[in-house]
């Protein structure tokens, strides 16, 4: 049985596809057999940022819809053996979506992945909602900044709620919080949330800060998850999530600015 | 920022940040919105029912019933206060 995990956090923008992508190769390259799934119907991007645009042929709703089967409609990426992409429909509605139908992909990816993530799209629309519906973690993604924590527990109290651990009295998803686009030189000037006001108004689990990283841009214009960009700052962060997610102790990383010299200081801003 | 400011960094400056408001403003907004979504989602119409029974008897105004609702790990508190008039005239029958 794979673990479902969902990638979500009501706002727009903070880096939920991303995250998908490199936490999806993050696994794989650990020798996890993993499928990422694109619940963004109408709006998809998880295959550019993936780097597989050009080799969508069927989709996720054509296989809710018995239009295609699984094994037609994942995509299997070139870099990883043990990763597959199922895109979302670009066309379709959104209602294409059903929960029945949702929950048979799912239980047949669970018969032959290790992990199944959902990419979820932003709001707390039915696509969302589907996303997050099956899932046993929850990776919710929070910029430090106030609408984005806002939307996280806005999210946090729909997990708890409205999923199908919650109506079936399971035991409760596991939430882990992922920071993104943190600047700590920006944190230390009191200009920014820290990483502890974050969890402190959150309280629950940290799983990673992702620093503010010129890398994140380079790895989606290049279709490369950044988790492959082994020398920078973004894709180390999330090689240690995903360590962190597998059960490792690594420490936190990337919550400090190097401490500048007098000359710095004199001259730097 | 002076000289001294750059040389000795945020020790000598007491500039308070906008992350502190932020952070302020946050910790009130997540505590409301985690109260509200605790609430039963009955409350209100018990609250209507209670203060039907209530005028039945007494004469109150329908802003005099308070209802609230806490929960705690171990348990869950409904608290009603009603604040009856001065003079109470029971309604006759």
């Amino acid at each position: 049985m794979a673990r479902i995990i969902v990638i979500t956090s009501g706002k727009g923008g903070v880096g939920k596809t991303t995250t998908s992508a490199a936490i999806s190769m993050g696994l794989a390259l650990r020798g996890r057999r993993t499928a990422v799934i694109d619940f963004d119907v109408g709006l998809r991007n998880l295959d550019l940022i993936m780097g597989c645009e050009r080799r969508v042929v069927y989709d996720f709703i054509n296989v809710i819809n018995d239009e295609a089967n699984l094994n037609q409609a994942l995509i299997k990426d070139k870099r990883c053996e043990n990763l597959f992409i199922l895109p979302a429909s670009q066309t379709r509605e959104k209602s294409s979506l059903t929960k029945e139908g949702v929950g048979r992909v799912i239980e047949e990816l669970s018969r032959s992945f290790d992990y199944v993530i959902c990419d979820s799209p932003a709001g707390i629309e039915h696509g969302a909602m589907m996303a997050m519906y099956y899932a046993d973690d929850a990776i919710i993604v929070a910029n430090p900044e106030v609408s984005s924590v806002r939307d996280s527990d806005r999210m946090l109290g729909i997990l708890s709620s409205k999923s199908r651990r919650a109506e079936t009295s399971a035991a409760p998803i596991r939430e882990y919080l992922l920071i993104t686009r943190y600047d700590a030189d920006r944190v230390q000037k009191t200009e920014m949330l820290s990483v502890e006001d974050v969890k402190g108004i959150l309280s629950i689990e940290l799983l990673g800060v992702v620093p503010e990283s010129k890398s994140v841009l380079a790895a989606s214009n290049a279709g490369t998850p950044v988790v492959l960009d082994k020398d920078s700052d973004a894709g180390q962060a999330y090689i240690d999530v995903v360590k962190r997610y597998l059960g490792e102790r690594v420490p936190h990383r990337f919550l400090n600015t190097p401490r500048k010299g007098i000359f710095g200081r004199l001259f730097g801003e | 920022m002076t000289l001294m400011d750059r040389v000795f960094g945020s020790s000598t400056n007491n500039h308070k940040g906008s992350a502190i408001v932020a952070k302020e403003r946050l910790q009130i907004l997540v505590a409301h919105d985690r109260a509200e979504r605790n609430r039963p989602p009955y409350l209100s119409r018990l609250q209507k029912d209670i203060l039907d029974v209530v005028r039945k008897y007494v004469n109150v105004d329908p802003n005099a019933i308070q209802v609230t609702y806490e929960q705690d790990e171990h348990r869950e508190i409904l608290e009603l206060n009603i604040t009856l008039p001065d003079s109470t005239h029971p309604i006759t029958r």
